[in-house]
């Protein structure tokens, strides 16, 4: 799969601050990206780069195959982590005036501003002033205004943040639905379990460098412990415990298990597999619960950042 | 370019909807007339306030001749009733005041024993009224005690009236400096009063879009420079639109007035006026018409051009500065310090036109001042009016269109930097690392 946007060596200073240390991040299209990292870490510095907002000292960004310039704005859509609308202007005169900034004829944004308003079931508020409408409300507005010039790549920058789960997860749908039709999408975020659920690829920046970066599943398979989470109903759980110990590494666990029983979480060592563990543990009793212990990305993150310090 | 039209489109119309502008476009030349009025009405009314002074004059040389009465005070004489009981009678009655003149030997002593009571300090014109009349009478005494005929000297009375010209053959007078002074006074203080308005304007603006988080939105979108230059330019347009209304609704009340003088309303705007017409007003408004006469023959399209080109420049010089401000702040309390120094040039240039071109319009300050681009546009306009050259002008334009140009280049540095921060209050070493920053 070919990238739709590589970053390449990029360089940001700002006085005697570095904000960005040589870094680079391909993203291939069609994906959906996480640019993730601690608070301060260089993301919006980056996100600024990617929009042409802020020049960077040294490296370049491409963008389909060219170099960025400022006609390739109408390509990107942005929604900053700070939102904001005029608060004294129309919804729908904003909505216009903003897509037209983004290139589009404003005939051609009426147009889509309709399909997307009756989309959310807000053509009610095309009258009404920013500053009547709730922060939810205002956050809507501005993902349609975002997206409405339907550019290739899109950058949402905490794209969750002052919605409600209902609404939340009619935003995320939307995120993956654009996916889809062929947009990639860079997606900045601290909430995790949202990393988890949409994207394919991430990359971890942290103290202006890049640490990690790939395919999420492969990040996982290189942050695999071999752990399995066991659930035995047995006689003698004590006499397995210890039995256990002698072949594999023995650790406790907490998950939660509907019948009472032995919980264990337990590390392969090396010269035994999975399939070791699981047929001892068949000849001691019933076996409940046999998991492979996957690394959260929030495992990911803090386990990668504290190897950073 | 056509994202400049629509940023330019939608600051006019942004500022033009606001309440305060069709407020301040149709309320304020009511406010301004209904003041007006106001002044001379009170004036009027305070005039005809009649002042009742007594005199007790002890000295026998005074008579009600040596005080005469004006439309506001009104001598009477109260000198057989003795000096105790008219203060009394004063201190309990209406008359304003007590004029004593005690008996002296010789009039110099008298000149400086003569004494006044009442219940409240006079007004200079009262006192100046009376010492008049007091000198006036001891000097004509004196004169004729020191033999000189006082017939003689009335009759050597000569007043003379210069006729000033220039080189082109105008005509001018006194009244016509003053007119000019007046014009000139008029058209810079309602530029510094522009430039203020619709500069802060644009700070405001730029403050709002920096508090509401719009910002950055709008810059993924066009070059920060696009917005500033857009901004300006929006305010400058409505500003452009109110000048606009307030001619047509200056010339409409012109038509009205005239119509309601009986003159030709055609004939108002004309340059020259024929001799029927300028005998019909004078006729009807008395010496006021010379005024009127005089007021129309001032350099009017060159002023007005003038005053739309430097308010344009000096306009789009300061706020550009002001947009600067606004970007490196985050609320208005904040601008205080930086307000500071682009008010002083204005205030600046007010004060040297009040004060130096009024009484010498071509001197080496006046010059100066109306060609360094700061103060240039206030102080020229009110040099204008007087006559300048036009290679002068032409020099003074050049000269604020190159700073023009370079202050919105360090301007625009400042902003594009400024916009996207938040927080701490930057110092002036702060601005000028931003200054630095590339890219």
């Amino acid at each position: 799969m070919s990238n739709l946007l590589e970053i390449n060596n990029i360089v940001k200073r700002y006085g005697d601050y570095t904000a960005l240390n040589d870094v680079s991040i391909h993203i291939p299209k069609g994906s959906v990206f996480g640019l993730l990292g601690p608070n301060g870490a260089g993301k919006t510095s980056l996100i600024r780069i990617i929009n042409q907002i802020t020049m960077p000292d040294s490296g370049s960004v491409i963008l389909d195959g060219e170099k960025l310039a400022p006609n390739h704005v109408e390509n990107i859509g942005y929604l900053p982590e700070e939102r904001g609308l005029y608060k004294s202007m129309k919804v729908g005169e904003q909505a216009l005036y903003l897509a037209q900034l983004k290139g589009l004829t404003k005939t051609e944004a009426k147009k889509r501003l309709k399909y997307w308003f009756d989309k959310f079931d807000i053509g009610a508020w095309w009258d009404k002033k920013i500053e009547e409408l709730s922060k939810g409300m205002a956050q809507k507005v501005q993902f349609i205004v975002t997206v409405l010039h339907q550019p290739k790549l899109l950058i949402f920058d905490e794209p969750f943040s002052g919605f409600d789960p209902i609404n939340a997860q009619l935003i995320a749908k939307e995120i993956l639905q654009l996916r889809d039709e062929g947009a990639t999408i860079i997606f900045s975020t601290h909430r995790m379990e949202s990393v988890e659920e949409m994207c394919d690829y991430i990359a971890l920046i942290d103290k202006s460098n890049k640490i990690l970066d790939g395919k999420l599943d492969d990040i996982k398979k290189e942050f695999r412990t071999n752990t399995f989470q066991v659930g035995l109903n047995t006689a003698n759980p004590k006499e397995v415990e210890q039995k256990l110990k002698e072949n594999f590494k023995v650790l406790p666990a907490d998950f939660r298990l509907l019948n009472e029983g032995l919980k264990l979480n337990v590390k392969l060592t090396e010269g035994n597999s999975a399939n070791d563990l699981l047929s001892y543990l068949t000849t001691q009793g019933q076996v409940q619960h046999f998991v492979e212990l996957i690394p959260s990305a929030n495992d990911i993150f803090i386990q990668a950042i504290n190897k950073n310090i | 370019m056509s994202k400049l039209r629509l940023i330019i489109e939608r600051e006019f119309i942004a500022k033009v909807k606001n309440k305060s502008f069709i407020m301040m476009t149709f309320l304020s030349p009511l406010i301004m007339i209904g003041m007006m009025v106001l002044v001379v009405f009170l004036m009027k009314k305070n005039d005809q306030k009649i002042k009742e002074i007594v005199y007790v004059d002890n000295s026998g040389i005074f008579s009600k001749e040596n005080f005469k009465d004006t439309k506001t005070i009104k001598y009477k004489d109260f000198t057989n009733k003795g000096i105790e009981e008219t203060k009394k009678k004063v201190e309990e009655g209406n008359h304003y005041g007590v004029l004593f003149i005690p008996k002296q030997d010789s009039l110099e002593v008298l000149a400086k024993s003569v004494e006044f009571y009442s219940k409240e300090t006079p007004g200079l014109n009262t006192i100046e009224n009376i010492e008049r009349n007091v000198n006036k009478h001891l000097r004509n005494l004196k004169m004729t005690k020191l033999g000189i005929n006082l017939e003689k000297i009335k009759a050597s009375k000569i007043s003379s009236d210069i006729k000033m010209f220039n080189f082109s053959g105008e005509k001018s007078s006194k009244m016509i400096n003053g007119m000019k002074i007046g014009v000139g006074t008029i058209a810079g203080y309602m530029l510094m009063m522009f430039v203020i308005i619709y500069g802060t304007s644009v700070m405001r603006s730029v403050i709002e879009e920096k508090t509401s988080r719009i910002i950055e939105v709008i810059v993924s979108s066009v070059k920060p420079f696009q917005l500033m230059m857009g901004k300006i330019i929006g305010n400058a347009s409505a500003g452009l639109l109110q000048f606009f209304i307030w001619g047509v609704l200056l010339m409409i009340g012109s038509v009205v007035v005239s119509l309601f003088l009986g003159i030709d309303a055609s004939q108002v705007f004309s340059q020259d006026i024929d001799v029927e017409q300028a005998a019909k007003m004078k006729e009807l408004m008395g010496n006021k018409a010379d005024l009127f006469l005089e007021i129309r023959k001032l350099p009017w399209l060159t002023l007005f051009f003038l005053f739309i080109f430097y308010f344009l420049g000096g306009y789009m010089l300061y706020s550009s500065l002001f947009a600067a401000v606004g970007a490196a702040v985050d609320s208005e309390t904040d601008t205080q310090q930086f307000m500071m120094p682009i008010m002083m040039p204005l205030m600046l240039a007010v004060y040297v036109g009040a004060f130096t071109v009024i009484n010498d319009p071509h001197g080496p300050v006046s010059v100066i001042f109306s060609h360094v681009p700061l103060t240039s546009p206030i102080v020229m306009l009110m040099r204008v009016p007087f006559g300048v050259a036009w290679w002068e002008i032409a020099l003074s334009m050049l000269l604020l269109v190159v700073t023009f140009i370079g202050i919105v280049w360090f301007a625009a540095k400042i902003y594009r930097v400024g916009i996207l921060m938040y927080g701490k209050k930057p110092t002036y070493k702060d601005l000028w690392k931003w200054i630095r920053y590339n890219g």
